[in-house]
C-alpha cells in the first residue's frame, strides 16, 4: 500500500486516496471532439514516471497530483491541483 | 524411536493431545512434530497425488509433508504444519488424505495414483474425449487433495492493528538479534517480529551466545520498542509496508482473540530470515525417517527428542557435521557420514587420528576425528517398510553399499529465504558458491543480514545421475518426481514458469520452499542451461499460509458491509416490511397484509396510486445542495440539459459521462437566486459527489460555488396519485404547488420543502423534511388516508411511464439518444460528455435503444429478445411489471434499432429458467401519453 504525502495532511496510507486518471486524460471543458477522444482513449502510458490525478476523498477531499513511478512506486512529487 | 534426550528430563509436566484419535503426552513448548516424534509416530500423512507414507521432514514453517487437520468444529484449522503449531492440552489433530485410515490407504494400496498423474496430467486430460474426463473426475476428487474446510462458522474473534516503527526487524536468529541490538543503540523505535514461541532462532538449536537473547530483549524494550512472537511477517509491500500475522492462540485452540493482521508500516527494513535447508534427491527421499540435517540436529537440541537411533547423514556441505554431534549428544548412533565431496575414499579416523590434520574447519575436523566419513558417497536409495526407514544405499566410486538406519538426515546446502526481499521489488543475484540466489539490489530501504543474505556453508553442486528418477521426490507436497520434470524438459517446458505450471511444481501450501532450487538444478542438469538462466519463478505473499479469517478480521458476517438505515426505518417496520438491499441502504419493497404475497400488496399498493394517494419513502435519493454565485454555472458543466430555471422551478436533468454515455439522471430545483437543489440516482450518490467534485475542483477551479451532499440530512417521502394534492392542501392549510414547482409548509409541526416532481406519473409532490425530525410527517400523511407503497409498486409505476433507472436501462453503454432524451440535450454543449456525442458511432441507426414491449403474459426480466428462436440476440428486457391498472404485461427493453422496430412480433426468453413470452415493440410509454395526469 503506497503511503501518500498530502500536501494538506501529510502521510496518509493509499486507502484515503481514490486514483482517477493520468493528467493527460483530463478532458478540458473547451477540449473539441478529437482533443477530447484522444485524451480519454490515446495515451502514453509510460514505463516510468507518470504524473496522475488523485482524489483525497477519505482525507480533505482535494484534488492531488502525483508524480509517480510506474515500475518502482516510488511518488516523487505530490501537489495540490492544479 | 528414542525419546528421551539430554534436554527432555521425564520429571516434566506434560499436556495431553490426540491424534487420529490416540491420545498422546507432549511437553509445554514441544511442537506437534515434535511431540509426534517423541510418541514415536513417524507416519503423520499421505501425499498429494501418489498417497505416499510422508512423516516429519523438517523443523520449521516450511515442511512439506507433515501437514494435519488441528481443532473442531469452526475452529478447525486444515493443512497446518504440525511444525508450526505448538501443542496445548487438549489440542486434537489428524492426519489428511487418507481413507479409510492412515496406515490402510486404498488409494495406496491400489496403486491407483501413480501412473495417472504424471506430469502434465491435467492438460493432457483435456485434450481426450470429453468420456474420459467425466470418467476420472470422480477418483481425481476423492484422491487429490488436502484437508476438508470447515462446515461451520469460526467462533474465535480476529483483529487488524497498524503499527509503526523506524526499524522493523523480521527474524531473532543471531542476525536478527545483532541489528536488532545496534538499532536499541542509535535509539530508533524497533518492531522485532518472531514467527517462533521463543526468540533465538538457530540459536536454539546450534549453541551460540544465548545470553544476548535475554540482553538485546531488554534493549529493544528499553528504547520504546515492541517485540511480537508467534507473528510472521507475511507479505512486505511498497513503501515500507509490511503485513504480519499475529498467532495469539495456536491453531484450533479456544481463546477468543485467536489472531491479529498487523500492518506495519517502517521506515527501514531489516530482514533476518535465515535460510532453509535443501534435501537431496535420491529414490524413496520421501520416506518417514529422512529428515534435514538441520531437523535432526533441531529437534535433538531444543526438544530432546531423537528422530532415530541409528543415523546416517548426507551432505554436500559442513553444516550437516553439527549434526552428528547433536545425535551422539542425544545417544544416538551415527552410522557414516556420506559425504559428495571430494574423491572417493572412506575414512574412519576413529583407527587413524592423523587425519584431524586434513581439514581446517573444526567442525568437520571433528567430524572426520569421531566419525565413519564416507567422501565422494551419495545417497542413492531409501528403503523402509511399515512406513518407516529400514536401511539406505549409497554409491561410492563404483560400488554401492548398504547401511541399517532409521534415520537419514540429509543436507543439500541452503537456500536464503528471499521471500520478503522479492515481495518489495528486490532483485536477486546468483551465488554459484552456495547454489542458490541472494538478495541483490533493492527499491525499498530494506536490507537483509545473515544467513538470509547468504552467510551459509558452500555446498558442491549434484553431479552423480539418478537410478530412479520415478521415485526422486524433487517437490514432496505436489508429488513431483524428477522424472517428471525431465519429461516436461523433453516436452519442451524450457521456462520455469511454464516447467510450473506444467507439473505443479512448487505450487503447494509449501510453494516450493524446499524444492525450487533442487528443480532448477535438475532443470540445468537436463538441457544446456544454467539455473540463473533458468530463472525462478516469482515469490509472491503470503509467505506461508494465512488463514481466511485473520484477512477478513473483524469485517465479517453482519460487519462485513454497514447497513445504512432510513430515518423512517422504525415507521416500516411497524408497518410490516419487506426489506430490499439496495447497496447498503435498506429500503421497503412492499407492506403486505395478512394473506397477501408480495406481488399481491405490490399491485394494491400500485392501484392505490393510480385511484387514490399513496407515500413511498424516497429519503435514499442523492441529494446536493449547490450555493453560490456560480452555481448555475456549474449545474450547467454537471448537467446535459438546460438548467435555466426561475426561483422556484425545477426540472428533470440528466448527467454524462466524458465518453458520452448517460451517468446518472435526477431532478433540479431553483430554491433561491443562488442555491439549487439537485437529485440523483441512490446507487450512484458516491459516484456523483466526486464527479461534482471533479467538475468544480479540476475543471472549473474558478467558479464560486460550493456542492455539499445532503443525502443522509434530509428524509425525503414521495406522496402521489389523483387525491395528493387535497391531502396536502389539507395537511399544510395552503395551496400545493404547480407542477415542477417549488414550495414550503409546515406539516405536524415539521417544517418541509415540497417539490411538485412525478415520477409515477401521477400528481405528486416529494416533501423534504430534516431527517431526525421526519416521523410525523410521515404519520400524518398515513392519517390522512395515503397509502404506503414500497419499490416493487414504485417500478411498476416508473416502468408505465418510460422513465429510466441507472443501471437499469442507462446501463453504462447507453446515450440520451439511446435512451430517447436527445430532445432534452443543450445544444450549446459545454456540458462534460459534449464533444463526444459527435461520434459517427453514436448516431448508428443500429445501435440498442429503449423500447417498450407488451404482452399478454409476465415478460421474464433481463431475458434476451429474439425475432425467432435460435436466432441472433436482438436485445434484452431491461424491466417488467404487470400494467396497472389494465390487463396484460409490460417492459422496457434495449433493442438494437428498436425505434425502427416498433410493432414487431419478438420472443422474449430466458433459457436459464425456461421462460418466454411472446411480445410486441411499442414506444416506452404505457399509461397516459398525454401526460395530463400529473400536471395541476
Amino acid at each position: 500500500m503506497l503511503l501518500i504525502a498530502c500536501p494538506h495532511c501529510g502521510p496518509r496510507a493509499q486507502v484515503e486516496f481514490a486514483y482517477d486518471r493520468t493528467l493527460d486524460a483530463v478532458v478540458p471543458l473547451t477540449a473539441g471532439p478529437d482533443a477530447a477522444m484522444t485524451a480519454l482513449y490515446t495515451r502514453a502510458n509510460p514505463r516510468g514516471w507518470s504524473d496522475e490525478v488523485w482524489h483525497h476523498r477519505f482525507g480533505c477531499r482535494q484534488w492531488l497530483v502525483l508524480r509517480r513511478h510506474t515500475v518502482t512506486h516510488v511518488i516523487d512529487t505530490v501537489r495540490q491541483w492544479p | 524411536m528414542a525419546v528421551t534426550g539430554p534436554s527432555r528430563a521425564a520429571a516434566e509436566p506434560t499436556i495431553g493431545f490426540t491424534f487420529d484419535g490416540r491420545v498422546l503426552r507432549a511437553r509445554p513448548g514441544d511442537t506437534l512434530a515434535a511431540a509426534l516424534l517423541a510418541n514415536g509416530v513417524g507416519l503423520i500423512g499421505r501425499s498429494f497425488k501418489l498417497h505416499r507414507p510422508r512423516g516429519v521432514m523438517t523443523a520449521g514453517v516450511e515442511e512439506p509433508n507433515a501437514l494435519v487437520t488441528v481443532g473442531t468444529g469452526g475452529r478447525t484449522e486444515p493443512n497446518t504444519r504440525a511444525t508450526d503449531v505448538f501443542v496445548y492440552d487438549g489440542l486434537v489433530a489428524r492426519s489428511q488424505n487418507r481413507w479409510p485410515s492412515l496406515r490402510f490407504d486404498a488409494g495406496a494400496i491400489l496403486g491407483l495414483a501413480a501412473p495417472v498423474f504424471a506430469a502434465g496430467f491435467y492438460y493432457k486430460m483435456f485434450f481426450g474425449p470429453p468420456a474420459r474426463w467425466l470418467w476420472y473426475e470422480r477418483f481425481i476428487r476423492r484422491a487429490a487433495g488436502l484437508g476438508p474446510a470447515p462446515a461451520t462458522a469460526d467462533p474465535e474473534v480476529y483483529e487488524h492493528r497498524a503499527a509503526f516503527a523506524d526499524v522493523l526487524i523480521v527474524g531473532s536468529g543471531p542476525a536478527g538479534l545483532a541489528a536488532a541490538m545496534a538499532a536499541a543503540r542509535s535509539g530508533e523505535r524497533i518492531l522485532l517480529v518472531e514467527q517462533d514461541a521463543v526468540l533465538g532462532g538457530t540459536l536454539l538449536s546450534d549453541g551460540g551466545d544465548r545470553a544476548t537473547i535475554g540482553s538485546t530483549r531488554a534493549a529493544i524494550l528499553a528504547a520504546g520498542g515492541r517485540i511480537l512472537m508467534r507473528t510472521t511477517a507475511s507479505g512486505l509491500w511498497d513503501h515500507g509496508f509490511v503485513t504480519c500475522v499475529q498467532r495469539l492462540a495456536e491453531p484450533g485452540q479456544a481463546a477468543g482473540l485467536s489472531q491479529r493482521l498487523w500492518q506495519v508500516r517502517a521506515k527501514r527494513i531489516v530482514l533476518a530470515t535465515g535460510a532453509i535447508e535443501r534435501p537431496l534427491t535420491f529414490a524413496n527421499n520421501d520416506l518417514p525417517g529422512v529428515m534435514t540435517a538441520r531437523a535432526v540436529r533441531t529437534y535433538a537440541r531444543r526438544w530432546g527428542v531423537l528422530a532415530g537411533q541409528r543415523v546416517v547423514i548426507a551432505t554436500n556441505n559442513d553444516d550437516a557435521y553439527r549434526t552428528a554431534d547433536a545425535v551422539v549428544a542425544a545417544g544416538g548412533e551415527v552410522m557414516a557420514i556420506l559425504d559428495s565431496r571430494d574423491d572417493p575414499a572412506i575414512l574412519d579416523s576413529r583407527d587413524d587420528p592423523a587425519i584431524l590434520d586434513s581439514r581446517d574447519d573444526p567442525v568437520i575436523a571433528r567430524g572426520y576425528g569421531r566419525f565413519r566419513v564416507c567422501r565422494g558417497a551419495v545417497p542413492v536409495s531409501a528403503f523402509g517398510a511399515g512406513g518407516r526407514l529400514r536401511s539406505v544405499d549409497f554409491r561410492i566410486g563404483g560400488t554401492t553399499e548398504t547401511l541399517a538406519a532409521d534415520c537419514l538426515a540429509v543436507s543439500g546446502g541452503f537456500t536464503p529465504v528471499v521471500h520478503l526481499h522479492s515481495h518489495g521489488g528486490g532483485k536477486l543475484d546468483w551465488r554459484e558458491d552456495i547454489q542458490a540466489f541472494v538478495p541483490g539490489a533493492t527499491l525499498q530501504n530494506v536490507t537483509t543480514v545473515g544467513s538470509a543474505a547468504g552467510e551459509v556453508d558452500a555446498v558442491a553442486p549434484a553431479t552423480a545421475s539418478l537410478r530412479h528418477p520415478k521415485s526422486s521426490f524433487i517437490d514432496f507436497q505436489n508429488d513431483v518426481t524428477a522424472a517428471d520434470i525431465d519429461l516436461a524438459w523433453a516436452e519442451g517446458y524450457r521456462s520455469v514458469e511454464h516447467l510450473k505450471r506444467y507439473t505443479t511444481l512448487g505450487m503447494g501450501t509449501d510453494q516450493g520452499k524446499t524444492s525450487n532450487m533442487a528443480a532448477l538444478a535438475r532443470l540445468a542438469g537436463a538441457g544446456a542451461t544454467t539455473i540463473p538462466l533458468a530463472g525462478l519463478t516469482t515469490f509472491r505473499p503470503p509467505f506461508t499460509p494465512l488463514t481466511l479469517a485473520a484477512l477478513a478480521g473483524p469485517d465479517a458476517g453482519g460487519h462485513a458491509a454497514p447497513t445504512r438505515r432510513l430515518a423512517l426505518a422504525d415507521r416500516h417496520a411497524a408497518l410490516a416490511a419487506i426489506w430490499q438491499p439496495l447497496g447498503l441502504w435498506h429500503r421497503p419493497r412492499a407492506y403486505p397484509r395478512t394473506g397477501e404475497t408480495l406481488h399481491d400488496a405490490a399491485l394494491r399498493e400500485a392501484r392505490s396510486v393510480r385511484t387514490a394517494a399513496g407515500i413511498v419513502d424516497v429519503s435514499t435519493l442523492a441529494k446536493f445542495m449547490i450555493s453560490g454565485p456560480d452555481a448555475a454555472a456549474l449545474l450547467a458543466i454537471v448537467c446535459a440539459t438546460g438548467v435555466k430555471l426561475a426561483v422556484g422551478r425545477g426540472r428533470y436533468t440528466f448527467m454524462l459521462r466524458e465518453d458520452g454515455m448517460v451517468l446518472d439522471d435526477g431532478t433540479v430545483w431553483r430554491l433561491a437566486d443562488d442555491r439549487y437543489l439537485l437529485t440523483s440516482s441512490t446507487g450512484g450518490a458516491e459516484r456523483m459527489t466526486a464527479h461534482l467534485s471533479y467538475a468544480h475542483r479540476v475543471l472549473a477551479a474558478d467558479l464560486q460555488v460550493s456542492a455539499v451532499a445532503v443525502q443522509e440530512a434530509l428524509a425525503g417521502i414521495a406522496l402521489a396519485g389523483p387525491d395528493a394534492a387535497a391531502i396536502l392542501e389539507r395537511l399544510t392549510g395552503a395551496a400545493a404547488p404547480a407542477h415542477m414547482g417549488v414550495g414550503s409548509g409546515v406539516i405536524a409541526g415539521v417544517a418541509v420543502t415540497i417539490l411538485a416532481a412525478s415520477y409515477s406519473g401521477e400528481r405528486a409532490f416529494e416533501l423534504y423534511a430534516s431527517g431526525d425530525a421526519a416521523g410525523p410527517v410521515w404519520d400524518a400523511l398515513l392519517a390522512a388516508g395515503a397509502t404506503p407503497y414500497g419499490i416493487e409498486a414504485l417500478e411498476f409505476l416508473r416502468i408505465a411511464k418510460g422513465h429510466i433507472v441507472v443501471g437499469g436501462e442507462a446501463d453504462g453503454r447507453t446515450t440520451a439518444l439511446d435512451l430517447g432524451l436527445a430532445r432534452m440535450l443543450r445544444k450549446d454543449g459545454g456540458f462534460i460528455g459534449a464533444s463526444a456525442l459527435s461520434r459517427p458511432a453514436l448516431a448508428d441507426a443500429d445501435r440498442l435503444q429503449l423500447v417498450g414491449l407488451t404482452s399478454p403474459t409476465m415478460i421474464p426480466e433481463g431475458s434476451m429478445l429474439v425475432v425467432v428462436d435460435g436466432d441472433p440476440v436482438a436485445g434484452h428486457v431491461t424491466a417488467a411489471a404487470p400494467l396497472v391498472p389494465g390487463d396484460g404485461y409490460i417492459a422496457l427493453a434495449l433493442l438494437r434499432g428498436g425505434r425502427a422496430r416498433l410493432g414487431h412480433h419478438l420472443t422474449a426468453t430466458s433459457p436459464t429458467r425456461g421462460q418466454s413470452a411472446q411480445v410486441v415493440v411499442t414506444q416506452p410509454l404505457f399509461y397516459d401519453p398525454e401526460g395530463i395526469r400529473y400536471r395541476d
